[in-house]
């Protein structure tokens, strides 16, 4: 409104001014990295975008790809060789324990039948190759090429030859994103090979993890190794996963144990994405509202 | 159309497509996958503050938002991290518009670089206090490096206003 009581022209109308333009583009975007990386609630809205900017990726993509190749390419005829004898004594390794695994999964299956012990779980693999460091650089994640259509899921462990090197945390649907074991908000359930002492190892920054929540005092060493407990329902147990390096007891209430990952974490390529061929069972309620409900149908 | 204090040379009008052309460009060029490598520039937010001191009527803060979340989507980063960088940037470049163009590109370009600066700043904020872990100070290279691209792009990206309204067969560009 004008001073003389006039609506002003049509002209010079350009909607609310740029600072309240700003505050509402501000809040707005508060309100989405609240909702994304407190509540996870944007997961649908990312899954659907990702599909509409895929091609512009895959285009994007494909120099750097092509330079990955030519590398490849031109591999020489001695690398080639050295690789090839490598591959060959670690196949004769690997079928004599093969052989032997055979029987033990026999026994083992066996056994637990005498026991009248549920089966172990059975494992869905699928093999991947890692196409490239996800480009943010506050986070230790990789981009792997396949995705939801190869069977990747959510959640799922990756492994490479030596051992663990990260789990799944999104899965797209010809893409999967894996957060790396040094990442800092990986978390992995452990239990010491050596006596079956459990805990929870965290990413650690600059490659190290770190088995949080152990009390100072507990028998752990350096050198001993690290595996997946399965006590999570996701994870299959007896993954190899890290080598405790130095332990400090003398903080305060919990001893601070730093480990190295026991698989080349950041510089593998061909890696397998291994879970639960079945879903596993449901959580207990906390409280006894089944009981009540199950009570009241008898 | 705006008179830099260099040339008083009249440009022919921003196309509309040109403009939204070289924005996703630019998307395609930060989605190029490479790793941890530092000091890669910020294509989206140079191309973005080039046109948002441009046609400051055209691009503005909307348009960076919508890029700013298409990046966080192809990057993996938490929706709204680049957006949230991005729209302060397009507040700032549309608010100091009308003063930059009075300046050389290569003032332009010290103009511009705090504002890159800030836009890392902000997204480096915003995933500390969520609890990443900070990058390295090599992180913060892409703003300069941004920053001295901007003088080839000044060039590139007028190109097509340095046409001539009518063809003349005797006139070089």
């Amino acid at each position: 409104m004008s001073l003389a009581g006039h609506q002003s022209p049509p002209v010079f109308k350009q909607g609310p001014t740029p600072l309240v333009r700003l505050l509402v583009l501000v809040s707005v975007c508060l309100a989405m990295l609240v909702a994304d990386l407190r509540f996870r609630y944007l997961e649908v809205v990312r899954q659907g975008l990702s599909v509409a900017t895929w091609p512009l990726q895959m285009a994007a993509a494909a120099p750097v790809d092509f330079v990955r190749n030519a590398a490849v390419y031109f591999a020489t005829l001695v690398e080639v060789q050295q690789d090839n004898a490598e591959l060959r004594r670690s196949q004769l390794d690997a079928a004599q324990r093969l052989l032997r695994f055979e029987q033990l999964e026999r026994d083992n299956a066996q056994l637990r039948e005498l026991l009248q012990m549920a089966p172990a779980p059975g494992v869905r693999s699928v093999a991947a190759e890692v196409l490239y460091d996800a480009p943010d650089p506050f986070s230790r994640k990789v981009i792997l090429d396949r995705g939801s259509q190869h069977g990747v899921a959510a959640g799922m462990a990756v492994v490479n030859a030596q051992g663990m090197i990260g789990q799944v945390t999104r899965a797209y649907p010809v893409q999967a994103e894996v957060t790396l074991l040094t990442d800092k908000d990986q978390a992995v359930p452990v239990q010491v090979a050596r006596n079956g002492l459990r805990g929870v190892l965290f990413g650690a920054g600059q490659g190290r993890m770190e088995l949080r929540f152990t009390l100072s005092g507990v028998d752990v060493l350096p050198g001993d190794r690290l595996e997946t407990s399965g006590l999570d329902g996701i994870f299959l147990a007896g993954l190899p996963v890290a080598e405790v390096v130095s332990v400090d007891h003398e903080s305060q209430t919990f001893a601070v144990v730093l480990c190295d990952p026991v698989a080349a974490v950041e510089r593998t390529t061909q890696v397998l994405v291994l879970g639960r061929a079945e879903a596993p069972p449901p959580r207990p309620q906390p409280d006894s509202a089944p009981l009540r409900r199950t009570e009241r149908k008898g | 159309m705006q008179p830099t204090h260099r040339s008083s040379r009249i440009l022919q009008p921003a196309k509309n497509w040109f403009v939204f052309l070289s924005l996703f460009v630019a998307l395609g060029l930060a989605y190029i996958p490479t790793g941890r490598l530092p000091g890669v520039p910020d294509w989206v937010p140079l191309v973005l503050a080039f046109w948002c001191i441009r046609e400051p009527r055209r691009v503005g803060m909307g348009t960076a938002f919508v890029f700013g979340v298409l990046v966080d989507i192809g990057q993996g980063a938490a929706m709204g991290q680049h957006a949230l960088a991005y729209v302060v940037l397009a507040y700032l470049a549309t608010s100091i518009a009308r003063r930059v163009l009075w300046f050389p590109p290569l003032q332009q370009a010290l103009h511009i670089l705090p504002m890159f600066f800030l836009t890392q700043l902000i997204m480096v904020l915003v995933r500390l206090v969520a609890g990443a872990e900070f990058p390295g100070w090599a992180y913060f290279l892409s703003s300069f490096t941004s920053a001295a691209l901007w003088i080839p792009l000044h060039f590139l990206l007028l190109l097509p206003q340095y046409r001539p309204a009518d063809r003349d067969d005797n006139r070089p560009i």
